[in-house]
């Protein structure tokens, strides 16, 4: 009897422990991060270099000091980039002054099409105030690694591409730890609430 | 005998023209639209509803439009919190006696290589391609940046 209760609790402890790993490896891999605010266990966020969008050299130093709204994508992207792009320009005039304390990235994983050109072109569509990153293949894998964020090509009958990409928009506070996430098509008064709460981290607040 | 084979002709060049009409008999596309494209961006997604009058299943192959260079079939889906957008192979099933709607978080036309941003207020030509029915043209309006439906 003892004795299968201990094959018993090794097997469960096995499971949980299975579990949380296959867990783990599921949002870093499909690039869905947990949302424990502010927690160690996060990894998310790290030192990066790319190129911003007048062609100049651009590291996270840049967005120290100011908590940051971040969001992955490409310029190719018919549908969900500029719908989040659009609803986040949106959701920084209902900020008002408040849309001033905070940092507005768009990162592309896309850096072969989207040169510093076209993301300026791209960004200055949707409000003054989003910058646009790009750089080498290099430079984004990195910073895609340390933001978690999944992404990859796919091939289409034409011979061109499009991009499987994480959808969500991240949220970092002024030391650039991760704090949480706005998801795709979240309502307009979730995601307002949020970067209200994003900005009150900003100093001086 | 003569006026016979002239009704005969005009009759086999009406029948060889209805593809070219805005609707064919089996097939009708309703509120077409698309939304204004940033500069810089070179695609962007046509959405319409297909009804299909007839009683054989038929099917969207293709689309053709002077504004981009090519168009495509397209599904998007969020799986995960990963965008994925494929090709839908084979062309866009339409069952007979039925609709497809394609919209946001869904099927889509994709322009790819727009000559120029797609501007609110503009409006385009657009022929869709179906196994069946054939041509397909219709008028596409473009609506703001963050519209929701046409």
């Amino acid at each position: 009897m003892r004795r299968t209760y201990r094959i018993l609790a090794a097997m469960s402890a096995f499971a949980v422990i299975a579990a949380a790993g296959f867990g783990l490896a599921l949002t870093g891999v499909l690039g869905v991060p947990s949302t424990k605010a502010g927690s160690a266990d996060i990894d998310i966020a790290g030192p990066f270099t790319l190129v911003d969008d007048t062609g100049a050299p651009v590291s996270d130093a840049a967005l120290k000091g100011k908590p940051t709204v971040m969001y992955f994508g490409y310029t190719f992207c018919p549908e969900v980039c500029p719908t989040t792009l659009t609803n986040l320009a949106h959701w920084m005039q209902m900020l008002g002054r408040d849309a001033d304390k905070l940092n507005y990235v768009f990162v592309t994983i896309d850096p072969e099409r989207d040169t510093p050109e076209v993301m300026h072109a791209y960004v200055s569509a949707f409000d003054a105030r989003i910058r646009g990153f790009t750089g080498t293949p290099e430079q984004i894998a990195k910073i895609a690694r340390e933001y978690r964020v999944y992404y990859k090509r796919i091939p289409t009958t034409d011979g061109g591409y499009v991009m499987d990409h994480s959808a969500a928009l991240f949220l970092m506070d002024p030391n650039e730890k991760f704090v949480g996430l706005i998801t795709y098509e979240e309502a307009d008064a979730s995601a307002v609430a949020k970067l209200k709460r994003l900005a009150a981290l900003a100093p001086g607040s | 005998m003569r006026y016979l084979l002239k009704i005969a002709v005009a009759a086999v060049l009406v029948a060889a023209a209805a593809p070219a009409f805005a609707q064919s008999s089996s097939i009708q596309v309703e509120k077409p639209w698309t939304r204004a494209t940033p500069a810089g961006a070179t695609t962007g997604a046509v959405y319409l509803t297909i009804d299909n009058k007839s009683g054989a299943a038929d099917r969207l192959t293709g689309a053709s439009s002077d504004v981009a260079d090519k168009l495509q079939i397209h599904e998007m889906k969020v799986v995960n919190g990963v965008m994925q957008m494929r090709e839908v192979p084979g062309g866009l099933q339409v069952p007979a006696k039925g609709a497809v709607v394609l919209k946001p978080g869904s099927y889509h036309v994709m322009l790819i290589g727009l000559k120029n941003p797609l501007k609110a207020g503009d409006s385009f030509p657009l022929t869709l391609v179906f196994e069946k029915a054939g041509n397909v043209s219709i008028t596409v309006p473009v609506q703001a940046s963050g519209a929701k439906h046409e």
